[in-house]
């Protein structure tokens, strides 16, 4: 973006928001399900500068945030193998697991590794063939279809020693989840744009058929933003509950059939654990029975186990939208960054992390 | 005893170095001079005030476009004492060589310090070699330590912002770690982008020429912008408040960011620094650094406020507001 471009971003910022202004009657609240969105929403300030009485709440919608303390132990159990190599994103690290984290793993010397791509894998699988490579791969639909394409490679290839611990989840079925019961007040949704770009629209509905609430997908852009929330805004006062789609130039009504093909190839739904929610069924996903020799939950004999969250950790409630980062007793105290007591401290895009990084803004 | 492993992130420049300092080397060696952790100690002699610094360089790749480890080495060390506004009259160099290591590199990269030094106007004045067994360095690794003199009337620290000093910045930030980055390959990126690393003791001087009365000058390195500021402002017990429009990051640094998530603040820089100046003064030092080669894109990018001591506030780009907290945890490993 060249300079005049950046100046525009601020007039039109100064526009929208005053048309917002114009609209924002009375209290009203959006979650928005998408961790690029809730760090977009504090790096550009956008709270500091809607009207009072709109207010923006963070749902599960950050990845690792959302993934249980018993799927960290058992990655961590899989690293401690002698002839193991464990892949994962960069992000999951520093997770504090029961009594461990694969930092703190790595650190003693576990072979651990941080990849950028599903595709590395693949390389690192066939340069160590005497190593047994596993991929704890978490992430939601924006992710799934690369990774699928990693197995279907592998497959391919014949590659034998690489291995899927897959810790991957669905957005539609966490916002029903959330929705029944309803514990928290919520008007309306900014919806994810990557995880959109993958479903499309469709997935959605019936947050509007079976709630009577709004949705909007929405981009990345702080304008994007903007508009997106006002058009929740304008549905509110039109009475209307519908999903919209705000980032028309890259999400279409039916998404991306080629990379939804691709992840029906090789996964099928299951039910999936989340921090916060509990059991949600078809909210995860595993690989299909002929992928099954490469399904590290099967292949190695480390069963999961439920493990407590860490104490004093209220992440569970956060991620429901019930409570908010500076209501934990631990937030900035005993819980920082650079020694994090839970997960939504740890991640880029988790709650508690923007807030400490970004400040309270209102 | 304390418990626990050194990280990776505790060599990132950010909270963690800093804790690391507080929590273990401070009780060790803590003394008036060091205690004061700007990027120089000042050692008051009869006549003058020395600089002193000293500095380990272990950059993946040893060539990137812009320099060398050998360039980095020299600049790294003469900025160092630049930013006390320090002449300096003296480096040394330390070499830890990899058995196995090829002299051709090895000469191309002293033949790089040589220049180094002559654009720093310094000379190399004393150095070390030993070499280690394959395995046990990674190459080569170079520590510099540098000694400078300040002038008499300059009074620069890291503790010395005050209220309504202007903050300035002599360029766009970011170049050196995505450079760095880009040339190892990371993330199957292709493309090229030139380290900024250069000696900054010149444009120093055209700053003190202007006016000797400068409060604060830190070059952003390990951590960048955001913990630099971050640290001046805990240090001098004051508010910073900068704009996001006018502090500039070159169009491909920014594309590789928007790309992987990173956010420019954070990023290592070799030849930019950030001044503090007293409001009255920032006019002429301004046009200073503009005139000086190395200071041609200079921009105002914030000022020093009483409120919110010990916290920088980042005005967006849509005009909302957020805070600038010091780069936390991992960035990446051996960017100098
Ligand atoms: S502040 Fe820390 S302990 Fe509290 S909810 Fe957030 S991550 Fe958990």
């Amino acid at each position: 973006m060249n300079k005049s471009k950046r100046i525009d971003e601020g007039n039109i910022a100064s526009i929208i928001l005053r048309e917002i202004s114009g609209l924002a009657d009375g209290q009203i609240r959006f979650m928005e399900v998408c961790g690029t969105h809730t760090v977009s929403i504090f790096r550009s300030g956008i709270r500091s500068l809607l009207p009072e009485g709109i207010e923006l709440i963070s749902g599960p919608g950050c990845p690792v945030c959302v993934t249980p303390v018993g799927e960290i132990d058992r990655a961590i159990a899989l690293a401690q193998l002698k002839d193991v190599t464990l892949l994962t994103f960069g992000d999951l690290m520093s997770v504090p697991g029961t009594s461990s984290s694969l930092n703190q793993e790595r650190a003693m010397g576990r072979d651990i590794r941080v990849i950028t791509s599903p595709l590395d894998s693949l390389e690192i699988a066939l340069k160590e063939k005497k190593r047994r490579i596993v991929f704890f791969a978490v992430g939601f639909e924006t992710t799934s279809p690369a990774i699928a394409a990693a197995v279907k490679e592998a497959k391919r290839k014949r590659i034998d020693n690489l291995f899927l611990l897959s810790s991957q989840r669905l957005i539609p079925p966490a916002i029903r989840a959330l929705l029944s019961p309803r514990k928290v007040k919520i008007d309306g949704f900014i919806l994810p744009g990557h995880v959109s770009v993958i479903i499309g629209r469709t997935p959605y509905s019936f947050i509007a058929s079976e709630f009577s609430l709004m949705g909007v997908i929405t981009g990345f852009e702080a304008l994007d933003i903007l508009k997106g929330i006002y058009m929740l805004l304008c549905q509110k006062k039109e009475g209307r509950s519908e999903i919209e789609i705000q980032y028309t130039r890259a999400v279409k009504e039916e998404g991306n059939q080629l990379a939804l093909k691709a992840m029906e190839e090789v996964f099928e739904p299951v039910g999936a654990r989340w921090r916060g929610l509990g059991m949600i069924l078809e909210s995860g996903l595993t690989l299909r029975e002929e992928f099954k020799e490469m399904d590290a939950s099967l292949v190695f004999d480390i069963p999961y186990e439920d493990k407590k969250d860490p104490p004093g950790c209220i992440c569970g409630k956060i991620l429901q939208g019930l409570k908010s980062p500076p209501d934990c007793p631990l937030f900035d105290k005993r819980c920082t960054p650079e020694n994090p007591v839970g997960p939504c401290m740890v991640s880029s895009e988790g709650s508690c992390a923007a807030f400490r990084k970004y400040g309270a803004f209102r | 005893m304390k418990e626990g492993k050194i990280l990776l992130a505790h060599g990132a420049g950010g909270k963690l170095s800093h804790d690391l300092i507080k929590e273990l080397f401070l009780p060790f060696l803590e003394n008036e001079l060091l205690s004061c952790l700007d990027d120089s100690a000042i050692i008051p002699t009869e006549r003058s005030r020395l600089a002193f610094t000293t500095d380990s360089y272990v950059v993946k790749p040893l060539f990137f476009p812009g320099g060398d480890i050998g360039r980095l080495s020299i600049c790294g060390t003469v900025n160092d004492l630049a930013m006390a506004g320090a002449r300096p009259l003296g480096i040394s160099t330390s070499f830890i060589l990899e058995e196995g290591f090829s002299k051709e590199d090895l000469e191309r990269i002293l033949s790089s310090i040589k220049k180094a030094a002559l654009e720093a106007g310094v000379m190399v004045v004393a150095g070390d070699t030993k070499v280690v067994e394959h395995g046990a360095a990674e190459g080569l690794f170079i520590t510099t330590s540098g000694v400078g003199i300040v002038p008499e009337g300059v009074d620069i620290s890291g503790s010395h912002a005050m209220p309504g000093d202007f903050v300035i910045i002599n360029g766009p930030i970011g170049d050196h770690e995505i450079g760095i980055l880009l040339a190892r390959g990371e993330f199957s990126l292709k493309g090229e982008i030139k380290s900024d690393c250069a000696p900054l003791n010149g444009l120093v001087k055209a700053i003190l020429n202007a006016c000797t009365d400068i409060h604060v000058l830190r070059d952003p390195t390990r951590g960048g912008l955001a913990t630099v500021l971050w640290e001046i402002a805990n240090s001098s017990k004051v508010g910073v408040i900068v704009e996001e429009e006018k502090i500039t990051v070159r169009e491909e640094v920014r594309g590789v960011c928007d790309l992987l998530g990173f956010d420019p603040f954070y990023l290592a820089n070799e030849g930019k620094l950030v001044a503090f100046v007293p409001q009255k003064e920032a006019e002429k030092v301004f046009e200073a650094m503009k005139a000086d080669p190395l200071g041609r894109d200079s921009v105002i990018v914030g000022r020093v406020v009483d409120e919110n001591p010990g916290k920088v506030l980042l005005k967006t780009r849509i005009g909302g507001h957020r805070l600038l907290e010091p780069l936390s945890g991992e960035q990446f490993p051996r960017i100098c």
